[in-house]
Formats: C-alpha cells, structure tokens, sequence
C-alpha cells in the first residue's frame, strides 16, 4: 500500500536504530511519552521498544479516546439505550467497555436494547433517514480527529431538517490532557513519571496543525516531535527528540509532514467551531476533572443535542478497584504492573477500558504478547 | 477507532462524496472536510471521512532524510 509498506521498510529502520544508539549520550535516560494510542499499538505490534538502546524509554500516554471515556458517561449512554424509542449507535470500541455493576453496551444490546455498531456518524445519519420512527443518537467520542466529522453529521442533520437523530457529544482536547500530564504531581514533584519530550499525536494534528504545541514546548520546556503512525515514522520521531535533548532544544518539530502543517486543517476547525464550544469541565479516566478539557453543542445546534434532549446527568462513578488503567494512562504503570492483567483482564473480558480498545495499552501489550518481553528484560 | 489509513481519490461524487482506494478495496467516504479534492491525490481516511491530503514531495522528503541517514559518521 502506497505511503505505508515504504514507511515500514526493515532496513531503513536498522539505519535509524543505528543512528539512534549513535548519538545518545550514554550517561543520560531519554523518557519519551507518546501521546496517542495508535503510536502505543503501532510500538507494540513493530517491536520498536526492541529496536531502542535501553536508556530511551517510551512512557504511554492517555490519547486513547475509548479508553478516557469515564463510567460515568458510558453509563450515560447505556441509559439512553435502554430508553424503547431510543436507537443507539455507537462505534464498536464502545460496546465491551465495562461500565457500572458489570454492565456495558454489550449487555444492554443482549437485553434487548437497540444498539447498533457503525464506523462513523455518516453511517448514524443514514439510520436515522432510514427509520424516521426512531429516535437514533450517535455515541460520539474522540479527540480532535473524530470531531469534525460529528460536525458534519450535525451540520447535515439540521440542513436536512432531521429531527429524529442526535448526538450525545464525548469529545475531547488533546492539549487539554498534555497540559494535565505535564501539571500532575507525579511529573511536577514525585517524579515518579518523567516525560523529557513527546511524540505528537499526528492524526490529531492533520486537523489542529501543530500550532497548539508550541506553547507547550516553550513554557513547559519539553520538545514535541509530531509523528507519523509507521514503524521508521516513529524512530525518526525519536531521533528527532534526542537530537533535541542532546542540543538542549525544546522546540516542535514535525516529522509527519506529508499530512500536518502548521496551521492545520482550516476547513474542519471551521466546521467544529460552528457545531461546537468548550466545556466548563469534563471527568477523564485517569486524569480527573479538567476544565476547559472538552467540547459542548452549542445552542444553535440544541435540537440535536441529546444530553439536552433527554435531560441526562452526568454521575460520577468510581472505577473497578482492581484496574490500574487510571495509573496506566498517566504513565505511572505499565500494563504488567496490573495485578490482573492476562489473567482476570483479557480482550475477551475486559475489566477496564484499556483493554478493549485496540489503542488501549493493555490491549496492545496483551495482542502483541509484548509482557513476556518485559519479563524477560527484568 | 483511531486508525486512519492513507487511500487515493479514483471518483469524486456530487454529494461531497468520493470513492477511494484502500490499497485495492474501493470505498466511499465523505471529502466534507477536503478542500478541493482531486482524481489521484492521496488523502488519509478515517471513520468513512477523508481528514486531509497526502503531500507527495514531503513524503519524499521524509524518506529521502531517512535513506541519507549514515550512522558511522553520527558516531564520529
Ligand atoms: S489489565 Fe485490565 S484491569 Fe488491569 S489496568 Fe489493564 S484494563 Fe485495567
């Protein structure tokens, strides 16, 4: 396949392995945090932590949007599902996340619930024209790449006049999160996570540029390298960074050029601007309650909005105490490090969120087989 | 869900639609948030939406950089 199977090419990577043990500074620990979940399945499943001198450490981050989602709204959305005029849609992700008492979208469907798995609000759009008896809402969630495209929906639904769909609106800020890794006690004062530098997420930034990272780079003094998804994208993005290191630099740079500018994708972001305004705050799994952290429907969208539609209320509910995702996706676990993981936890019965979507860490450890690696290292 | 693939443009539709490529399996996903697509351009896909255009120089760029890459002399 074009534009993927040269970014994969063996060699060249061995190249890129060998300048990388090259040039660091053996003295020195490089702990590197990618963002996205799709950089932590794309490390998992090419084996590139294999590929790395030990002193460079990739530290996982929380860019996985299923996996952020807390109880609490899933549960939102099961209630909706339960509701007899009420068609769900939903991305396939979403259905085997546990959600309060051992419930989840799965079940909800299995009880009788009209769910229907779709991959993408186009598809919860055509539902909705399809079955004009219905009451079809969309389950959307996702960073700032799936956003648009909610917009879309949402734009087209009230062009058409579509009045029985809607959508109940989980989308969330990618620098929004950063911002909470890098002022969370456990990189400010324990250090019990250290990030020198991030790979950036790229499909995030085809629509919101690199711009929002400059701030980043400069105030919190850490270089961002934007990334590519394919094995040598994800080595030159780590040689990118420790060549920063090295120099002292904290600069954003972007590696993944052939898709991301600076500015970004001006048409989507006018698009999500006119569908959608901040949040006041939202809970994150793991990160807790961020202000400004997500996007709302705004007013002129409202007969569109299903929170506001059926009236729902978000209720906090605590995680399962034996999952460790919260901790995973602060960086401060490992998969491994969960008492459950591959025995109790596994994709067939998950136990927490991120071991259900492919983007999740416990998920993508547990594919890749990538703990008996680790066991062996240790 | 985040998997987002590249796929070339082979039709373009009246209804802001197109259909794409991906690697062989033909598809057709919405080109709302493309500025002026075209027959043969590149675009990245993702849950049935094209989300930007594939730049072929700095793909280019990008694997020329790496295949210049010589580490013997980074050692040095
Ligand atoms: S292995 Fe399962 S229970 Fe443990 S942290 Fe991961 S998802 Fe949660």
């Amino acid at each position: 396949m074009k534009y993927v199977d040269e970014y994969r090419d063996g060699a060249l990577a061995e190249r890129v392995a060998a300048a990388i043990a090259a040039e660091v500074d053996p003295g020195r620990i490089y702990s590197i945090m990618e963002f996205c979940g799709g950089h932590t399945h794309a490390i998992c499943r090419h084996g590139i932590e294999d590929m790395l001198p030990a002193t460079v450490r990739l530290v996982h981050g929380p860019g996985c949007p299923v996996c952020v989602l807390p109880i609490g709204r899933l549960d939102m959305a099961i209630e909706l599902a339960r509701r007899p005029e009420v068609t769900l849609c939903t991305y396939g992700d979403m259905m085997r996340v546990p959600g309060r008492d051992r419930g989840s979208l799965m079940k909800a469907k299995a009880e009788g619930a009209d769910i229907r798995m779709v991959y993408g609000s186009g598809d919860a759009l055509r539902v909705a024209r399809e079955n004009p008896g219905r009451e079809v809402v969309f389950f959307a969630i996702g960073f700032e790449t799936t956003t648009p495209t909610t917009a879309v929906a949402l734009v087209q639904a009230k062009a058409l006049g579509l009045r029985n769909f809607s959508v109940f609106a989980n989308h969330v800020l990618t620098p929004s999160a950063i911002q909470a890794i890098l002022d969370s006690p456990e990189v400010t004062t324990t250090g019990s996570v250290r990030v020198d530098g991030f790979i950036g997420p790229g499909h995030v930034s085809t629509i919101i540029g690199s711009a929002p990272y400059d701030r980043f780079a400069r105030d919190y003094r850490r270089p961002i390298v934007v990334s590519g998804f394919e094995p040598l994208d994800i080595m030159q993005s780590v040689l990118m960074l420790v060549r920063q290191l090295n120099e002292g630099r904290h600069g954003v740079e972007n590696q993944f050029s052939r898709a991301v500018s600076h500015g970004g994708n001006a048409k989507a972001q006018a698009l999500v601007d006119q569908v959608f305004e901040l949040r006041d705050s939202f809970e994150w799994r793991g990160l807790g309650t961020i202000p400004d952290s997500a996007l709302q429907i705004r007013e002129g969208f409202a007969d569109w909005d299903a929170e506001r539609r059926w009236q729902l209320r978000y209720v906090p509910v605590a995680d399962n105490k034996a999952c460790s995702c919260a901790e995973i996706l602060r960086g401060v676990k490992k998969p491994a490090d969960c008492t459950i993981f591959g025995t109790v936890c596994t994709p067939e019965n998950p136990m927490g969120s991120c071991m259900v979507s492919p983007e999740g860490s416990c998920a993508a450890y547990h594919l890749y087989g990538r703990w008996r690696d680790m066991e062996k290292r240790a | 869900m985040c998997l987002a693939i590249p796929a070339r443009v082979v039709e373009i539709h009246a209804d802001d639609t197109a259909t794409v490529s991906l690697g062989g399996v033909r598809k057709q996903v919405s080109m709302a948030l493309i500025e002026d697509p075209a027959v043969g351009e590149y675009v990245i896909v993702h849950v049935g939406y094209a989300l930007s255009k594939l730049d072929p120089a700095e793909a280019e760029r990008t694997l020329a950089l790496l295949a210049s890459l010589d580490p013997t002399e980074a050692a040095a």
